[in-house]
């Protein structure tokens, strides 16, 4: 079965690439255009892998990645920061609040792919 | 020949003289160009220390003595040579403090103290009268044995007394009315008589002459030069000791007539008022220093000749040495030169009682007599009118009192006394002031009692010891009092005071009042404390160096007085001239505006003081502006933190602390600019990180969908042309983007450059209209245009006008809502400015954030991501571009939707045209 993608993302035409980009590489894509949205979709049926954008209009990537890692039945879900923010510190806190991986923008199209599929061989071994 | 009319028409003929040259010195001063401001005539009225004893006495002092008659002299000398610093300390002070007098110097040191000006005006009437009454001697004995000539008749002093007598009462009335003529013709503050200096220094110059012309004549006239004499006087034993020191020489009877003469210098009344009351300018006590002693040798020179050549042509000893002056030149029938020299003791004598008669009567009238009519309430001086013409008054009753005093004493005592021994009883009682005025400039510790025990007791051992023994002499007290002592009391004989022998009586006396005065000044001040006000004093007189350009100045009245108490005080001593005067040159100044004063303060009072001072004497002037002051003397508080030592140190900690406190200041500064800077850091490093964050978005969608294409050339075309159009609309926002940034980076510098003109709004308006009508179209969002005709024109950058409208309208647009999207522009005149309205339909801005959304990279309300993203620049440059045009760009508050307004003033030229 393939695994799930969600993409956390508010800008309409970054979403379009990736979803283009994940779709091509076999995995079932769905949207959020932000936290609350993303949050919801979640909760209604939880995603393997999880692309997060930081910077959305409502609450912050970081926010969500939080609430996320702090919920029992979640802690399968993998989490790739996905942002333009691309400062160290900005780095470290998003793997601090447990995030598996961390993507600055603009990023290589393949190199995204490649550490997409590499996390879900990952789970695929667990 | 020599007759007696003609002496008296010479005499009268020569004071006339003075008369003419005093009232023309006064002329001068007035016109304020005075003759006397120069070291010369300084050091020629300093002169005025060789009296009639000096030029008579000395002679008949050598004719006894020998050499020690020179220790009159040297005194002088050393003090002037070698202890200048001293006087120059004592000037500097009386001159930053207007002192009047020796007795003004003294209770002025003293906390102003009346009670010890009265005391030293007392010792200085009591102490001086017999050196006064030895003038008016010399005058009449010379006058009396001039009068006999060609006989030489010695006056005898049973038989002519009342020929002498009457002749001395003319003199002195006559010097008198010299004293008060040029001594009290007005009240000046600074107590400048120049006329009678400058008749003082042709004196000195006269007197000089005369005695030298004299000399010439024994030593080249009567013998063949200094050899011939001295080689015939040393054939007579008796002689020979004269002009010898053999073992037998009294040593220290030389030492105390040198430290007597060095204390008179500066002691005696009309030294002090010559030296430095009459001292026109500090610097000429420079020349002085040299001048007046080189004076003193040349008076000097010839005293030894002279009386060795009168002892040599007088061998019988019917001639009193004291005449020889006057008598060498009688016995050779010399006329001239007999007349010359009677002219120049008549200098000597009158130059000494004029100066005397000035000093003492202006210390009676300033250190007694005015304290006394001031403290009379009764007599209501406060209240008075014009007081000049009383202490005016006042003085010249004072003059012919000293005169009449000294008279009296010539003709009750002074017959049986030589000159020299009544001019050393008068420097014994001046020499009483030297301990509480060297004291007083040396040591801030003396007090005012102690000042006081020491001068009263020093007076009284001077007393006991010299003065009434000099009564005792003259028959007016047993003579017993002298040889067994007062009650047959051996060890109270006054020339023997508890046993001690083997002094002359002078030296004697010195001793026992010295000890006595220096002790009692030592010991009192050591165990009594200061008032605060000899506190200020002691410390202006002691740190003259530091108090020279404020001395007096120090603040010593507490609180104001008004300027029209003080000025009728200042009117009714000083007279309207002076007072205002003084008022406008303090007022200059300070800088104050004296028509516009109404209160003075401390200082200005203080300048007040010190004049009133210098008219008045200082003790007086105090209790004076004590009764215009509101408020007192500075408590001793302040007193400290002012002048003491202590107040150095918490001056110096004060200032410490000021430092500290500054430098607090300054590091607070210094920390806030720090987190200033930081903020601005932390600002700056924000916007990079916003606009970096901006620049990458766009980026992202570019790169991505670049790459994929490149990767993915199987795509097919619907979906390629879409990822293409993704790529061009995104290079266009990153375009727009760095555009905008680069717009308002140039604004907020200051470096764009606008292309100002006069608009035609409407017109502008419909420009931006039209580039942003193919997006509405496509959103199908309605127009609703309100834009009047005739629209007076804005001065505008056309294109940056254009700017900002199309920024509302692609916000206006982007956020419009609903089922029917509607966009409303609304022009219209407002007043003198141009109001235009955007508005839309869409959800408006948020509470709270209305002034945010004008700050770069604040968007908010973005929530449905099919919206066009804008650059969050569009709002921040619309603002600068408004702002520049001199409107203003705002959010209002609305029902429902977002209501931009903006404002332009119309050009002026429009307006008027209207």
């Amino acid at each position: 079965m393939n695994h799930s993608v969600l993409i956390v993302e508010d800008e309409p035409n970054i979403v379009l690439s990736v979803k283009f980009l994940m779709e091509g590489a076999g995995f079932d894509v769905r949207v959020a255009s932000d936290g609350n949205s993303a949050l919801k979709e979640v909760n209604q049926s939880p995603p393997n892998i999880i692309l997060l954008d930081v910077m959305l209009p409502d609450r912050d990537g970081y926010s969500v990645c939080e609430a996320i890692k702090a919920n029992a039945d979640w802690q399968d879900i993998r989490i790739l920061m996905l942002t333009a923010k691309g400062r160290d510190l900005d780095r470290e806190k998003g793997l601090a609040l447990g995030a598996d991986d961390y993507i600055t923008k603009p990023f290589s199209t393949r190199e995204l792919v490649e550490r997409v599929v590499e996390v879900s061989k990952e789970l695929a071994v667990t | 020949m020599l007759s007696g009319w003609f002496i008296i028409l010479a005499s009268f003929g020569y004071i006339g003289l003075l008369f003419a040259i005093a009232y023309y010195g006064d002329k001068r001063a007035d016109a304020g160009r005075g003759i006397i401001n120069n070291p010369y005539i300084y050091s020629l009225s300093i002169a005025v220390y060789a009296t009639s004893w000096t030029f008579y006495g000395s002679v008949g002092r050598a004719a006894a003595d020998g050499l020690i008659f020179i220790t009159i002299y040297l005194g002088p000398t050393l003090m002037f040579v070698a202890w200048w610093f001293l006087l120059q300390k004592i000037l500097r002070i009386s001159k930053a403090n207007g002192i009047t007098s020796i007795a003004d110097f003294i209770a002025s040191r003293y906390g102003k103290s009346t009670a010890i000006g009265g005391l030293v005006t007392l010792i200085a009437v009591v102490g001086i009268t017999p050196y006064i009454s030895l003038q008016l001697k010399a005058l009449s004995t010379s006058l009396t044995v001039l009068l006999e000539y060609p006989e030489i008749v010695m006056p005898k002093a049973d038989s002519g007394m009342p020929v002498v007598s009457f002749t001395a009462f003319i003199v002195a009335m006559a010097m008198a009315v010299f004293a008060i003529l040029f001594g009290t013709r007005h009240l000046d503050p600074s107590e400048h008589h120049e006329g009678v200096v400058a008749a003082v220094a042709f004196e000195s110059i006269v007197k000089l002459i005369a005695f030298v012309s004299v000399g010439l004549f024994v030593t080249f006239g009567l013998y063949d030069g200094f050899g011939d004499l001295f080689m015939k006087a040393a054939a007579k034993p008796e002689l020979k000791k004269l002009f010898t020191i053999s073992p037998s020489s009294n040593y220290a009877q030389w030492v105390t007539l040198t430290i007597l003469s060095m204390a008179a210098i500066l002691c005696l009344p009309r030294q002090f008022h010559i030296t430095i009351v009459e001292n026109v300018g500090t610097d000429h006590l420079g020349k002085a220093v040299w001048m007046f002693p080189l004076y003193l040798l040349l008076i000097n020179i010839f005293v030894l000749p002279i009386a060795v050549g009168g002892l040599l042509q007088f061998p019988a000893g019917n001639v009193d040495p004291d005449t020889f002056v006057l008598t060498l030149p009688m016995s050779t029938k010399n006329e001239g030169l007999a007349l010359l020299a009677f002219i120049g003791g008549l200098s000597a004598a009158t130059g000494m009682a004029i100066i005397s008669a000035i000093a003492l009567s202006t210390m009676i009238c300033n250190e007694v007599l005015m304290p006394a009519l001031l403290r009379m309430v009764w007599l209501r001086l406060n209240e008075r009118g014009d007081l000049t013409s009383l202490v005016l008054n006042l003085r010249r009753f004072s003059c012919i009192f000293v005169m009449l005093l000294s008279y009296g004493y010539f003709v009750f005592i002074g017959e049986s006394y030589t000159l020299v021994t009544i001019g050393l009883l008068s420097f014994a009682a001046a020499a009483q002031f030297a301990p509480a005025i060297i004291g007083g400039i040396f040591w801030k510790g003396a007090t005012a009692q102690g000042a006081f025990a020491g001068l009263g007791l020093g007076f009284v051992v001077w007393i006991y010891t010299l003065l009434l023994p000099s009564f005792a002499l003259s028959g007016w007290l047993q003579q017993s009092f002298i040889e067994s002592g007062p009650f047959g009391i051996e060890l109270l004989k006054p020339y023997e005071f508890l046993g001690l022998t083997g002094m002359d009586n002078i030296s004697h006396s010195l001793f026992w009042s010295m000890v006595v005065n220096i002790g009692s000044y030592i010991w009192v001040s050591v165990n009594t404390e200061q008032s605060a006000i000899e506190r200020i004093q002691a410390a202006i007189f002691v740190d003259a160096e530091k108090y020279s350009g404020t001395a007096g100045r120090s603040n010593l009245w507490q609180g104001a007085a008004a300027v029209d108490d003080l000025r009728d005080l200042l009117y009714r001593f000083v007279g309207p001239y002076r007072t205002e005067q003084a008022f406008k040159d303090h007022a200059r100044i300070r800088g104050l505006d004296l028509d516009d004063l109404m209160a003075v303060d401390a200082e200005f009072v203080g300048v007040a003081e010190r004049l009133l001072a210098g008219a008045i004497g200082s003790a007086s002037a105090r209790v004076l502006v004590a009764s215009v002051v509101k408020g007192d003397i500075v408590s001793l508080d302040e007193v400290l933190q002012i002048l003491d030592e202590t107040s150095e140190v918490i001056e110096y900690s004060h200032r410490l602390e000021q430092k500290s406190s500054e430098l607090e200041i300054a590091s607070d500064n210094l920390r806030k600019a720090n987190e200033q800077l930081q903020e601005l850091d932390r600002l700056k490093d924000d916007f990079l990180s916003t606009i970096s964050h901006e620049l990458r978005t766009p980026l992202t969608s570019i790169r991505s969908f670049g790459e994929i294409l490149f990767d993915k050339p199987e795509i097919d075309l619907a979906q390629r042309k879409q990822f293409l159009s993704v790529i061009i609309s995104e290079s266009e926002r990153l375009t727009r983007l760095i555009n905008q940034i680069l717009d308002l980076a140039k604004m907020e510098a200051g470096s764009m450059d606008w292309e100002m003109s006069e608009v035609d709004a409407g017109e502008a308006i419909e420009e931006a209209l039209v580039a942003m009508s193919s997006l509405m179209a496509d959103k199908s969002i309605a127009l609703d245009l309100k834009l009047p005709d005739n629209l007076p024109h804005v001065f505008a950058d056309r294109d940056r006008l254009i700017q900002v409208v199309v920024n509302l309208l692609s916000n206006a647009v982007k956020f419009c809502s609903g089922p029917e999207p509607v966009v409303k522009i609304a022009v219209e005149a407002d007043g003198d400015t141009l109001l235009v309205r955007v508005v839309d339909n869409g959800p408006g801005v948020p509470d709270g954030v209305e002034e945010m959304i004008f700050e770069k990279f604040q968007q908010v309300g973005n929530t449905l991501t099919s919206k066009p993203r804008g650059t969050g620049l569009g709002l921040p440059i619309s603002r600068q571009i408004v702002e520049h045009f001199g409107g203003k760009i705002w959010f209002e508050k609305a029902a429902e939707g977002a209501d931009f307004r903006f404002t332009l003033p119309f050009t002026r030229g429009f307006q008027i045209a209207e």
